[in-house]
């Protein structure tokens, strides 16, 4: 097990290094000259020549790399060449935003995801099975932005006045403020990297509410929530049951199961613990590889709710080329993302032991 | 069943039955999934009404897509809702089936003129994903050893891109514009092609009639383009075909976010986009364009699933 864990880091170098590679060159080969966008049209010449000096942007490509991997690797991920703010300030900022999002969007189609499979598989064909997987093949066609519109418009417009009214952006009413973490535990002169971890966490404010007791503010953030999550869930909501659906039938059709019925066993027990946890390992697959998708969803979700996030951060700073903190979004998210496969790939080791032996 | 051959021979002969298995259970699967083909037929209707909407939009539609209708068609407004006589619209408005947008022009226009750009979209994106991604995986698949590494460690890199985002970095440095969109949105789909071909590559290129016909004395590029390509295809039709459904999806996303089809260009997404900020005072400006984006995608998906059961069911998902 532990060789197999080895080899499987190992092999996320390369793909590190490809990452870091593209990321870098690709932002680089972004037309128009960063200068001129920041200072505008007026800049001269000579302007550009002290602030690409100033930035190291007069330096060759190749030196301009190894420069930012050496940042890279004691943890400087630049700065903002349009703010002058430390890219880590602006992630500790922007992350928490869109990990919320994701976590209530995954909470919402996980297990609701998986609850509709296994009831379609178990009675496959009935009613029930062809309106869930009619309804998921829809889930899937419609566009994000489309479904988060239409949410925003049914519930923040059409039922405004009823219990039903949902907040159709931001992420707290105007007027309320959330009390920083480090403030409710009196740490405010804290300096570092615990700092930025305790600020990290204070910026989830369902998290930060939650565990200070501050009811009234977590039950705000949560409203906030509802229609970015189930705008951005219903996707992957969609995929989940599907997949779990025919997993589930392959595997329902096995020997080992007409085994199990022929033991006498309950049908809910032949299910239960016989077929479903041989068929989750497509499962966890599609949950790897919808974790990206959620990614970028998120750009879209954040658009339309109005959240400042990781995802509407990237697509403004590449509209103003501010390359320090593409670039350090882009890797997070990429090293994140390769994180998420890379536990995906160790948790079918532990789900089928065939692939521990290979 | 054949007889087993001895040493290298025996696996060919294990593969080779599996395949007849296959070929004979196509047609008795394809038969027993009557709600899956049920699916496909739905989505060929789909797409069979879409596609002489998008050839007869000139005919369907009174106004152009882009002729602003101000002096043109006593009455008209900037945003004004939809209107038909025939439903109870006062007489003395001016009939929109689906509304004007603020420029003042017909918005029912817009969306049946979407249809082609959407359509076109679809096709012509996947067209140029699948073209490159099958010539790297038959390269890869074919040659095997490290020309096969550095290519599918390339297209790994590709994928654990989170899609959109690098979407939006490709436009962002080529610049906003649909071919662009398209050009992006291609790229990102590469991998998935190649995977599918370099699978299927594999898993035909040590077979009987493969050897048979080198043996034979045909040429690489006859093996590979006369017998190994026509067997990897059925595969290659189905992921295509779900394939168009995403990258519909995407490029939309994309002109959603300004990135795509720029203004005045009737394409749903960026029709969207620039109204989205109306959603409460003119929501028929997202509903429509979004009913026949979703429409378009859901016809897409259906025949994808469609054909998925009905031509591989070992990929039965």
């Amino acid at each position: 097990m532990s060789r197999y864990i080895i080899r499987r880091l190992l092999l996320t170098i390369p793909v590190l290094a490809g990452i870091l590679i593209l990321v870098f060159f690709l932002s680089h080969i972004l037309p128009g000259s960063q200068c001129r966008a920041l200072i505008g049209e007026r800049a001269t010449d000579a302007m550009c020549a002290d602030f690409d000096h100033l930035h190291g942007l007069d330096l060759p490509v190749y030196q301009q790399f190894v420069n930012y991997v050496a940042g890279l690797a004691q943890g400087d991920l630049g700065a903002s060449v349009k703010t002058s703010q430390p890219v880590t300030t602006l992630l500790i900022e922007r992350l928490p935003v869109t990990i919320e999002l994701s976590f209530y969007a995954l909470l919402f189609a996980v297990p609701l995801g998986v609850l509709l499979g296994i009831v379609s598989a178990s009675r496959r064909n009935s009613s029930m099975d062809v309106v869930t997987m009619a309804g998921a093949n829809l889930g899937v066609s419609v566009p994000i932005f489309v479904l988060g519109l239409m949410l925003a418009f049914v519930f923040s417009y059409l039922l405004k006045g009823t219990v039903l009214w949902l907040p159709p952006s931001g992420r707290l009413t105007p007027g309320l403020t959330i009390t920083p973490l480090v403030v409710s535990w009196g740490l405010e002169d804290l300096k570092g990297p615990l700092r930025n971890i305790i600020d990290f966490f204070s910026n989830i404010y369902t998290f930060n509410a939650l565990i200070t007791a501050q009811w009234v503010i977590f039950v705000d953030a949560f409203r906030h929530l509802i229609l970015p999550a189930i705008a951005l869930g219903t996707i992957p909501l969609a995929i989940i049951a599907r997949i779990t659906r025919s997993s589930l039938l392959d595997v329902l059709g096995l020997d080992y199961i007409r085994t199990a019925r022929a033991k006498g066993l309950s049908d809910k027990a032949v299910v239960r613990h016989h077929a479903l946890p041989n068929s989750m390992l497509p499962v966890v697959t599609i949950f790897g590889l919808q974790v990206g998708a959620l990614l970028g969803g998120a750009v879209l979700t954040e658009t339309i709710f109005n959240l400042s996030g990781v995802g509407r951060a990237v697509s403004e700073s590449i509209a103003s080329r501010d390359y320090a903190v593409v670039q350090g979004f882009v890797v997070v998210i990429a090293i994140g993302y390769m994180f998420v496969n890379l536990a995906v790939d160790i948790s079918y080791a532990f789900l089928d032991p065939r692939i521990r032996l290979q | 069943m054949t007889a087993p051959y001895q040493g290298a021979g025996r696996e060919v002969g294990v593969e080779e039955a599996e395949l007849v298995r296959r070929q004979s259970n196509i047609w008795r699967d394809t038969g027993r999934n009557v709600v899956h083909q049920r699916n496909a037929i739905v989505g060929l209707f789909i797409l069979g009404f879409l596609v002489l909407i998008a050839v007869f939009a000139d005919q369907i539609t009174i106004y152009p897509p882009d002729q602003v209708l101000i002096g043109v068609v006593p009455g008209a407004r900037p945003a004004a809702p939809p209107c038909v006589h025939a439903f109870g619209c006062p007489e003395d408005k001016p009939q929109f089936l689906m509304g004007t947008d603020p420029n003042v022009r017909d918005e029912y226009s817009r969306v049946v003129h979407g249809a082609r750009v959407s359509l076109f979209v679809g096709f012509a994106t996947v067209g140029f994903a699948i073209m490159l991604g099958m010539l790297a995986g038959l390269v890869a698949g074919y040659a095997g050893g490290w020309g096969d590494n550095v290519i599918m460690r390339a297209m790994d890199i590709l994928l654990v891109f989170p899609a959109l985002l690098l979407a939006i970095s490709i436009v962002t440095a080529l610049g906003q514009s649909l071919i662009n969109a398209q050009l992006a949105i291609g790229i990102v789909a590469i991998p998935i092609y190649a995977r599918i071909t370099r699978a299927s590559v594999l898993s035909v290129k040590e077979t009987d009639f493969v050897t048979a016909s080198r043996a034979l004395g045909e040429s690489s590029r006859g093996l590979i383009f006369r017998r190994i390509l026509p067997n990897s295809i059925t595969p290659l039709i189905v992921a295509g075909t779900l394939g168009i459904a995403g990258a519909v999806l995407d490029v939309a996303a994309l002109s959603f976010l300004g990135l795509g089809a720029q203004p005045p260009l009737a394409e749903w997404g960026s029709m969207i986009g620039l109204d989205s900020g109306r959603l409460f005072s003119a929501p028929w400006l997202i509903i429509f364009p979004g009913i026949a984006l979703s429409l378009t995608v859901f016809g897409f998906n259906l025949l994808g699933d469609g054909l998925r059961d009905a031509l591989d069911p070992r990929l039965n998902r």
